[in-house]
């Protein structure tokens, strides 16, 4: 399968990842074997990380404490800032964590079932580590979009039933 | 009021001869079912799912805050008609100056009727490839004109014959009206067909109106702009809008090409009845040319992936479909199921809730089909697709279907 059928395999899962195979095939002209032997090559290649699905826990009467924390770091010699931040995002609190520009060094998504334990993770677990040097911490209040998905507006199709 | 008031004078004259004689749109009365009916998946739909991409939106927005609510010059806004020529120069390499080859229009809906009204005299008659879009026969009417269905079929792919335009061609004929790929059977006229149809219109004379809408919803290969072939240019009005390409159907935004005697004479008949296009959507349209190519992208993509599921799924079920190479509709013939298309589509409704326009309601060529637009999505198209082989296994295991087929 060429490169280009692959990419358009990830897009399409990327927008929906339980399309089925057989889907996937019809969609893009190819025989779904090929297509399910492109999947798993994508997965083997870690191209493909993870499947997951987009909740809104709000709705769902969970409440998550969700928290974005911007760390500022010591680089170390040689590791630069990798050793810590993966330190950092082997934590099972972050969801996610990325070196990023600006005032900080890295960004960190936290989450946690209270305020308290988040405050205390985010104090005892990543404002200790050696070469931390500060954290700034912003607690998620409302989510609008996540996942290329709007959380609050229901767009009702609207068209007439049948036009010319 | 009084009934005497309500009483008719029997006196009081009848209504346009013209307008009377127009049929009821075909479409018309599954609307009024469908919309009536709980539960209905729609593949009858000639628009897109999408909604308009959120930068043009928010354009629009932004300018009615603004105040930019006037009319705009008669030929539309200048920095959207240079835009228009940027864009057909660097996908067609054809050059239309912004300033009197190009007008924004309320639609291709009004460029067809322009396009009609500028070259049209009372009896001047129009060839028109059939099946097509509902509004090109009324529009042809309506400008005095007389329409000629040339019949076109599924087995030579919709395609043209110039054997069958040359068999219509009369001296009174003045222009040949084709839409490009084409609502409702999704072909797309082959580059041969068309060099074919421009020098017939060379033979004798005519002029070319063609709709080229869908041209951005071209699957396989790339779109042939009509004006783009020699010799085409000076005869041929090209017709294309924002609706399907960026998915702005109600703000009404079309345009016109066209050498400048031509094009002048479509701004004088606009500026009269129509002044200018609706100016928030010709600030949604500018800002969707200059910014959302990759939101038309992907709606295209989406459209080509659908299709094929679509098609698949026909063939699938027994309906003989041929892939169409653009525009969002399939065409399958539904002749296997021993019903008219009118028949099929009725049933089909009432028995699975499912509704398609029957192909009979485009022209010549159309009945023996049925019209699916994937305009629709993708879970949506599956179910349907689910309903419709229940209807079809239904329908061939029943007597009703048999007796339909024995009577053939
Ligand atoms: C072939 C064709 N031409 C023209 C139109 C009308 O387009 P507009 O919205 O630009 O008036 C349509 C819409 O369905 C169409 O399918």
């Amino acid at each position: 399968m060429n490169t280009e059928k692959s990419r358009e395999i990830l897009q399409i899962l990327q927008h929906d990842s339980r399309t089925t195979a057989e889907s996937i095939a019809s969609m893009i002209g190819e025989s779904v074997q090929d297509v399910k032997a492109g999947i798993e090559r994508l997965e083997n290649d870690g191209i493909i990380k993870h499947y997951s699905t987009t909740v809104d826990w709000e709705k769902a009467g969970v409440d998550k404490i969700v928290a974005f924390v911007d760390i500022t770091v010591v680089p170390a010699r040689e590791v630069g800032f990798d050793a810590i931040a993966m330190r950092i995002a082997r934590h099972p609190e972050v969801r996610s964590a990325w070196l990023v520009s600006g005032g900080c060094d890295l960004s960190i998504m936290v989450e946690a079932a209270t305020l308290k334990d988040l405050a205390n993770f985010v104090a005892e677990k990543i404002a200790t580590i050696d070469g931390v040097s500060g954290t700034n911490t912003q607690f998620l209040l409302r989510k609008y979009k996540e996942d290329n998905v709007l959380f609050h507006e229901l767009e009702p199709d609207n068209r007439l039933v049948v036009s010319p | 009021m009084s009934v005497a008031d309500n009483a008719k004078d029997p006196d009081l004259k009848g209504l346009s001869k013209t307008a009377a004689q127009l049929p009821q749109s075909g479409i018309r009365k599954f609307f009024e079912i469908a919309s009536q009916m709980q539960n209905v998946i729609s593949l009858g739909v000639g628009e897109p799912d999408f909604a308009t991409p959120w930068t043009a939106r928010e354009a629009a927005i932004y300018s009615i805050e603004k105040g930019q609510t006037t009319y705009t010059s008669n030929l539309g806004l200048i920095e959207l008609r240079r835009e228009l020529a940027k864009l057909i120069r660097r996908r067609y390499a054809v050059e239309y100056n912004p300033d009197g080859e190009i007008l924004i229009t309320t639609g291709v809906a009004q460029g067809l009727d322009l396009a009609a009204r500028a070259l049209l005299d009372i009896g001047d008659e129009v060839l028109i490839p059939e099946p097509c879009f509902v509004s090109y026969k009324p529009c042809v009417s309506l400008a005095g004109g007389v329409p000629v269905a040339v019949e076109t079929n599924s087995s030579s792919n919709f395609q043209v014959a110039t054997r069958a335009l040359d068999d219509l061609v009369t001296p009174r004929t003045k222009a040949i009206l084709i839409g490009h790929p084409s609502n409702p059977t999704g072909a797309v006229f082959e580059k041969e067909t068309l060099m074919k149809i421009v020098d017939f219109a060379c033979r004798h004379g005519l002029y070319i109106i063609s709709d080229e809408i869908y041209d951005r919803l071209t699957y396989d290969g790339t779109h042939t702009m009509v004006a783009a072939l020699p010799r085409a240019f000076e005869r041929t009005i090209t017709l294309n809008g924002f609706s399907k390409t960026y998915a702005m159907t109600g703000w009404r935004i079309g345009y016109a090409c066209a050498p400048p005697e031509i094009l002048n004479t479509m701004m004088k008949i606009h500026s009269y009845t129509m002044l200018s296009a609706p100016t928030p959507g010709q600030k949604a349209a500018l800002d969707a040319v200059r910014r959302a190519e990759k939101d038309a992208l992907a709606m295209a993509q989406e459209y080509r992936r659908r299709r094929n599921i679509i098609v698949n799924g026909c063939n699938s079920i027994g309906l003989d479909c041929a892939l169409p190479g653009g525009s969002f509709y399939a065409f399958p013939s539904i002749r296997s199921s021993g019903l008219s298309s009118e028949q099929f589509a009725e049933r089909l409704l009432y028995e699975e809730q499912v509704a398609v326009v029957p192909g009979g309601v485009f022209g010549l060529g159309g009945e023996g089909h049925v019209r699916m637009s994937y305009a629709t999505d993708g879970e949506l198209i599956k179910k349907a697709l689910e309903r419709m082989k229940r209807f079809v296994d239904n329908l061939s295991s029943s007597d009703v279907g048999m007796t339909a087929k024995a009577a053939r």
